[in-house]
């Protein structure tokens, strides 16, 4: 049987990162299922975890006024979802939808916080991945505002 | 008497007439032409084709345009192509009906390095109607499974209406060792497939970059991104192709309008690695 131990060494947000870490880690997890259609989370709400995604798609989707939400991004297996668990005031600024049946490993914000607070080296391993998803996301959101394949773009 | 291939004039449009028109989505029509007088002994009007060329496309009393060639390289008795309509020259090409004549000329151009794929997983990356030329690709590797490895077709278009050959992805998808992915940039409620850019395909992907041969095309920015993301997943320039586009009149390297740095797109290109584009992608105003 898998361990959350394993679960999470094998996830690609986490991998290299050495197994004392990954220790560290399962004490802040559980395993956590969504149903299709079901919001795991809501603008606003606070922020208390970010998931590793196993199976299943989710919908980042904002909403402005008298407009149905729009789909900003989807996310899929081997990605994470969430990082206002990170900064301060601790809000989610998006929904998260889980598009079908999802199955994810959720991290207590507050408890993974603490151990990083504690523990500089491994709070520097999580920023550092955190950092790179930010980076690919910030990257691919410029390459979606250009609007490539409007007509007269080119 | 009917000419031989070889005294064919390269810049005399051969009379074609339109046998199928297919609308794609709200604005990109496929157009399947075949030559008015096939003689398959003579060898003359054979529609032979590699993957990645394009011909000069006449359309009597408007202009001529230069149209990648989206068919199958098998099927030698029509030429296919997969036409948006941006201008009056596209939307005449578009508005024809069965039995209308178009000029045609070529094909012209470099094609996708088809032998150098062999043995390779291809990976396929195309945006918008940058699918249209690397449609002959994925024929090419599907008649002959055996000669390729994996092939990896990742499709990114503005909206779910905007999306290519909608029938084939989910056929094409179906097929042995073949992955399909498709994104939009813009996903209405009812859409329940990826949205985002194209790029954010490649982590779905188990990419093999030592054992791999990228083709991507689309407009050029993201041909630019899709290239940078391909070498940081381990994949050399000189494994990565492009097809680029510029302004081609003469289709043959003389008038020069195509010029691109050193090269005509035309005649050296469209096909091209990225190791020789990398430089002049990231020229300003080139």
């Amino acid at each position: 049987m898998e361990t959350l131990e394993h679960i999470i060494a094998e996830h690609p947000f986490f991998a290299g990162l050495e197994s004392y870490y990954t220790n560290l880690l399962t004490g802040c997890a559980t395993n956590v299922r969504f149903d299709g259609g079901t919001y795991i989370f809501k603008e606003g709400e606070e922020a208390n975890e970010f998931y590793l995604i196993r199976a299943g798609r989710v919908a980042l989707e904002i909403f402005a006024p008298q407009r149905k939400p729009i789909m900003l991004a989807t996310l899929g297996e081997g990605e994470i979802l969430g990082w206002s668990w990170l900064l301060p005031p601790y809000q989610w600024k998006l929904h998260a939808h889980a598009l079908e049946p999802v199955r994810a490993i959720a991290l207590d914000g507050k408890c993974l916080r603490a151990k990083c607070e504690q523990n500089h080296d491994l709070g520097y391993e999580v920023l550092k991945r955190f950092a790179r998803i930010v980076e690919q996301r910030l990257e691919a959101t410029r390459l979606q505002l250009l609007d490539v394949y409007a007509v007269g773009r080119s | 008497m009917m000419a031989t291939a070889a005294t064919v004039d390269p810049m005399l449009p051969q009379p074609y007439s339109v046998r199928q028109v297919v609308k794609e989505t709200s604005d990109t029509f496929t157009l399947t032409l075949e030559p008015p007088a096939l003689e398959p002994s003579s060898g003359v009007y054979r529609n032979r084709f590699q993957p990645g060329q394009f011909s000069m496309l006449w359309v009597f009393g408007v202009g001529e345009l230069p149209i990648s060639i989206s068919g199958d390289p098998a099927a030698r008795d029509r030429l296919v192509y997969t036409v948006r309509s941006v201008g009056q020259a596209t939307q005449t090409l578009v508005s024809c009906e069965v039995g209308d004549a178009v000029g045609v000329r070529g094909p012209f151009g470099t094609g996708w390095p088809m032998q150098q794929a062999q043995g390779r997983d291809v990976i396929v990356i195309a945006g918008g109607i940058g699918l249209a030329p690397l449609r002959p690709v994925i024929y090419e590797v599907l008649h002959n499974r055996e000669k390729y490895g994996r092939l990896v077709i990742l499709y990114g278009a503005r909206s779910p209406h905007d999306l290519l050959y909608r029938r084939e992805l989910t056929a094409w998808a179906r097929q042995r060792e073949t992955q399909v992915l498709a994104t939009v940039d813009y996903g209405g409620l009812n859409w329940h497939g990826n949205v985002g850019v194209v790029t954010t395909l490649f982590k779905y992907v188990r990419l093999q970059p030592t054992r791999s041969l990228a083709f991507a095309c689309g407009p050029e920015i993201m041909m630019r991104f899709v290239a940078r993301d391909l070498e940081t997943n381990g994949l050399a320039r000189e494994n990565i192709y492009l097809s680029m586009e510029r302004n081609m009149k003469c289709a043959l390297g003389f008038c020069g309008h195509c010029q691109y740095g050193p090269h005509f797109i035309c005649k050296d290109g469209p096909i091209f690695s990225y190791d020789r584009m990398r430089p002049l992608l990231e020229k300003y105003e080139l």
